[in-house]
This record gives C-alpha cells, sequence and structure tokens, in this order.
C-alpha cells in the first residue's frame, strides 16, 4: 500500500483519477477497520456490563426480602428459605487471609532467591517450575487435598497444632476441636500454594527492574546481601510487589473448585480455623444446581454479586495505595 | 576485614542475620518446588495406573463398570475449540482498538476496569464463554502495547493507512506474543471447571450435538472424585493426569515461544 503514497507526484493526470479512487478506498477500508474494532470493544463492554446487571437483576428478589440482613445473618436455610451471607463471606476473607500470610512471604523469599542466591543457569528453570504452579487447573488441587492432603493434615500438623497452639490462651480457641482433615485452614493452605506462583512471578520481574547500581552501590558500602535486599530492593519494587499481592488475593478471593473440594462446606462459623465452613464460591459451586425455588437461587446469585463487590472494594483499595505510593514516589 | 573489638559482635549480628535469611530463601524455594513435585508426583502416581488405552476408546461408565473417558476428551476439545474460535476474533479486535485507536479515551478506560474485576472475581458467575472473552482482549491489547511507537511512526509517515499499518505491521511483529497468548488462554480455559457446571452441565454418552449437554473432562472428574465408587475415583485421577499434562504442555510451549521471541532484541 505504501508504493501508493510514494508513487504520488510521478502519476500522471491521466490517473489522477484513479489515484484518488484508491484512496479513497484505503480511506474507506481504515474507517471500516476502525468502527470494526471500536465495535469489538463496546461487544466486551456490552457482555461484561451485561453479567453485572443480570447479577443485580437475579440477586434482587433475595437483597429485597432480606435487606440489610442478608449481610449480617449466617442463617442459610433451604427449609424455612431463610437466607444470610455472614458465613460464606467469612469463609472467604479467612482462606485468602492464611492464604496470602503465607504466600506472600514465602514468594517474597523465592524472588529473593531467584535474582540474587540463584546461579544464572538455574533461574529459568525453577522460575518455570513456580509457574507452572499456577498453570495446574484448580480441579486438580481439589482432588489432590482431598484425597492425600487432606488426611495428611489430619494425621500431622492438625494434631499438632491442637496440642500446642490449642493450649495458648488467647489464640487457643483458633486451633480448637477435633482433626477433620478438610476445612478452612486446610483450604487457606491450598489456596497459599495456588496464589504462590503470582507473587513470585510478578515479585521476582520487579526485583529485577531494580537498576543494578542502586544494589551496587549498597554493596559497596558494605551492606550484606539481606540489607540490599531489605532496604534497597524491596522499598524500590513495592508498587509492584503490592500489584502482584493483589492479583494474588483475586485469585484467592474467587478460586472455586480447589476450595469446594476441602472446605467442608459448612453454613456456620466456627471459632477453629480447623473446622469445616464454606466460602461464597464453594457455596455457589455446591449448590446452585440443587437450588429449588426462585428465593433459593436468587440468594446464590446474590452471593456472587457479593463477592463482586469483595473484590471491586480490595482491587479499588489496591489502585488507590498505589495512586498514593506513586504520588510521594514523584513529589 | 579489620576486627575493631567494638564493632565485632555488630558485623557477627548483621552476618548472621543475613545468614538466616538466605538460609529461609533457600528453603522458600525448596517449599515451592515440593508442592509442584508433590502434586504432579500424585498425579502421576495415581493416574498411571488407570491409564489405559481403553481410556481413550470408551465412553464414561456407570457406577461400578469399566469404561474411559472418550466423551469427556472430545467435549473438552470441542469446548475449547469453540471458545477460541469466538473468543479470538473478538479478543484480536477489541485489543486492537484498546491499544491503538483508542489507547486514552473513556471505552478503552471502562473496558479495562471492568475487565480487572471480572478476570479476579469468580468464573463460576460467569460462563466459559465470558471467561474467553474476558482473558482475550487484555492479552492482546498488552501485546500491541509492547511494540515500540516509532515501528507505528515509521509505517504512518510513508503514508501507510491505519488500518494497514496495523494489519501488515503491528499484528505481525506482535504475533508471536498472540499466538503465546492464545494458548496460554486455552490452558486456562481448558482446566476452567466450575462455569461448566451450570452451562455445558454434563453427558454422560456420546453427543456432538451443539445444543444438547455434552461431557467435559473438568466436570467428570468433579462427579466422579466425589462419588463412592473405586473405578469412577480411578478414572477422576487418570483424567486428571490427562488434563494436567495437557495443560502443562500447552504453557511450556507457549513459553518457550515467547522467550524465542524475546531473544533476538
Amino acid at each position: 500500500m505504501a508504493e501508493v503514497a510514494l508513487r504520488g507526484g510521478a502519476i500522471p493526470v491521466s490517473q489522477q483519477g484513479e489515484r484518488g479512487r484508491v484512496l479513497q478506498r484505503l480511506h474507506f477500508r481504515d474507517a471500516a477497520f476502525r468502527h470494526l474494532t471500536r465495535a469489538a470493544a463496546l461487544a466486551v463492554l456490552i457482555i461484561l456490563g451485561g453479567i453485572i446487571l443480570s447479577l443485580v437483576h437475579g440477586s434482587w428478589l433475595a437483597l429485597s426480602t432480606f435487606g440489610l440482613g442478608f449481610v449480617v445473618s449466617d442463617a442459610w436455610n433451604p427449609v424455612t428459605e431463610k437466607f444470610g451471607a455472614l458465613a460464606p463471606i467469612y469463609g472467604t476473607i479467612v482462606t485468602s487471609v492464611i492464604a496470602m500470610l503465607i504466600a506472600v512471604p514465602v514468594g517474597l523469599l523465592i524472588a529473593l532467591f531467584l535474582t540474587e542466591l540463584c546461579p544464572p543457569w538455574l533461574r529459568r528453570p525453577i522460575g518455570i517450575a513456580i509457574e507452572l504452579l499456577a498453570g495446574i487447573p484448580s480441579i486438580i488441587y481439589g482432588i489432590w487435598g482431598l484425597f492425600l492432603f487432606a488426611p495428611f493434615l489430619q494425621e500431622t500438623l492438625q494434631p499438632f497444632l491442637i496440642n500446642t497452639l490449642g493450649n495458648v490462651p488467647g489464640i487457643g480457641g483458633l486451633f480448637a476441636g477435633p482433626p477433620y482433615g478438610i476445612g478452612i485452614l486446610t483450604a487457606g493452605l491450598i489456596l497459599a500454594v495456588m496464589v504462590l506462583p503470582f507473587v513470585t512471578s510478578i515479585s521476582r520481574d520487579v526485583f529485577e527492574a531494580v537498576p543494578p547500581v542502586l544494589k551496587e552501590a549498597a554493596y559497596g558500602v558494605g551492606c550484606t546481601t539481606w540489607e540490599v535486599v531489605r532496604y534497597v530492593v524491596l522499598p524500590y519494587a513495592r508498587v509492584g510487589v503490592i500489584g502482584g499481592v493483589m492479583l494474588g488475593l483475586g485469585r484467592a478471593l474467587g478460586e472455586t473448585m480447589a476450595v469446594t473440594f476441602v472446605i467442608g462446606n459448612a453454613h456456620h462459623i466456627a471459632g477453629s480455623i480447623l473446622a469445616p465452613g464454606t466460602t461464597i464460591s464453594a457455596t455457589i459451586a455446591n449448590e446452585f444446581t440443587e437450588a429449588v425455588g426462585d428465593l433459593y437461587t436468587s440468594s446464590l446469585i446474590a452471593l456472587g454479586l457479593l463477592l463482586f463487590v469483595i473484590t471491586f472494594i480490595v482491587l479499588a483499595a489496591a489502585r488507590y495505595m498505589l495512586m498514593r505510593l506513586n504520588r510521594r514516589i514523584g513529589g | 576485614m579489620p576486627a575493631e573489638p567494638a564493632r565485632a559482635p555488630r558485623y557477627a549480628a548483621r552476618r548472621r542475620r543475613n545468614a538466616i535469611a538466605m538460609v529461609l530463601a533457600v528453603a522458600a524455594t525448596a517449599f515451592g518446588l515440593g508442592w509442584l513435585v508433590l502434586i504432579l508426583g500424585a498425579l502421576l502416581w495415581e493416574g498411571l495406573r488407570g491409564l489405559t488405552f481403553q481410556v481413550f476408546t470408551e465412553m464414561t461408565p456407570p457406577p461400578g463398570g469399566a469404561g474411559g473417558l472418550l466423551n469427556p476428551i472430545i467435549g473438552s476439545l470441542i469446548l475449547t475449540g469453540l471458545g477460541v474460535l469466538f473468543g479470538t476474533p473478538l479478543g484480536v479486535l477489541a485489543g486492537t482498538y484498546m491499544a491503538e485507536y483508542g489507547r486514552y479515551d473513556e471505552l478503552t478506560t471502562v473496558v479495562r476496569f471492568i475487565n480487572d474485576i471480572l478476570l479476579s472475581a469468580p468464573s463460576i458467575v460467569v460462563g466459559l464463554f465470558i471467561y474467553e472473552v474476558m482473558v482475550y482482549p487484555m492479552g492482546h491489547e498488552d501485546m500491541l502495547l509492547l511494540l515500540p511507537d516509532q515501528l507505528r511512526e515509521a509505517a504512518s509517515s510513508i503514508g501507510m493507512p491505519r488500518a494497514v499499518m496495523i494489519t501488515r505491521i503491528a499484528y505481525r511483529a506482535a504475533r508471536a506474543g498472540m499466538i503465546t497468548g492464545v494458548l496460554l488462554a486455552v490452558a486456562r480455559i481448558s482446566g476452567e471447571t466450575a462455569p461448566l457446571l451450570f452451562t455445558a452441565l454434563n453427558n454422560q454418552f456420546w453427543s456432538l450435538d451443539l445444543n444438547a449437554p455434552v461431557a467435559s473432562l473438568p466436570v467428570v472428574i468433579f462427579q466422579f472424585a466425589l462419588s463412592p465408587y473405586k473405578e469412577w475415583q480411578q478414572l477422576a485421577w487418570t483424567g486428571a493426569l490427562i488434563i494436567t499434562l495437557a495443560v502443562l504442555l500447552l504453557s511450556i510451549v507457549a513459553r518457550t515461544l515467547a522467550s524465542t521471541r524475546k531473544d533476538p532484541q
């Protein structure tokens, strides 16, 4: 097409008309392509917006029946048609918090290892191996968690926790009760493994983006590797690290299948993290196909909407935090 | 190091702290790799036992009977194929708009923001097709945004219309990245279970009818794993092994493609 423009001046008068037509056709095609891509972007927007609207529409019955009580009640009784979302909300948040408490420090340490300690020829294989954890479908984590990991925890970690931390006054209640194997802690641990690659790979990328001059200067004045990472790399990379953490948190909040297998699906809020519980997405996965009655279905959809709201709040908070951090760095 | 008496303890403390941190870092890496080994090991151990030729040639069995996974495997292929078929053009075009034409306009900002929320939101509330729509545009937009603007300016400066510049220059330059994106999306959606629980339902028998319920590997794994029958649980493990190997293979291919793209630079 470029030759049309390049040939420009040398075209005899007899061809001027043709040239105009070619240019016009090109112009038309350009406009058509532009509108086509715009239509596609609009279609995506309409579909995405449609999901949210249909969620609001579907949950209307439940929300108007229970009002604010839906969010603060932990009742979940399909027989008497009393539904409250507190237990799933609690489970969702607690499992995600457990996951992040484990995944963030471990992920950062792995990123430290990969960028500062690891011999260069090992970096890529180890990095890929960790990222493969993110590629394993979530249902695999579920089946593995249910058949192998939960029984293992039931015999080892959970009795240990009950016998040691369970007797500590104050936090003992968190580790009380019989070791079921499945439960909130197990779900949190599996989520931690699923979230780990997100935190690790993003942290590694931002660690690598730290200008070598900064690190060399710190090493030059005699800092240890740990001090370089703690006082130079981390402060420089914190915006990116927060982004990775938020991505992981988003995944943890919405994760469905792995959690459904191991959470136990119990609609009550237990004080102990060893007890079975439920999360928003696990409740939907378990009960949607067997929900009878409009109110039941509507309540499940309302749960989905709540998960959107929670995710939205988390994302918005992350954006706000990043904005403030950027401003402070920029100012 | 000339050890001044007063400084020595402090220096030792710093070295000790450093050593602890380094040991922790190595331990964390071993911990992370350990999970991968444990999970893959368990999959191979449990799955290989049931991996026979039969698995690929027979339908899913009734409880207690013998059978294979032919219909869910085909079902998964069909569903993934359909997803790619619908998702790719829409995703490429929407991504093109967001990266090339409307990089700074409101439509792009809104789509990007809603996309962000939905991506981390539960795939369960959202159908598989919708999931496709979400996974795609972002990837293609990112790939196009990676291209240096000089490339576009050079094309425009010799009088190329924008549409030509995009299809002839930008798409070609971003091709490896876009293929990688598609492969990763395929890997991701073929393992998605949750949306299928409601949208595709399940079908124990052979079906090529697109309007009828269709079996798919993840849903069959879900149902068989939670069943009390030994044969079903074994099939669930085998199915899990098949799908994991397929997905991991795809993502390794995608990564290799991505890295060959980076090297020449």
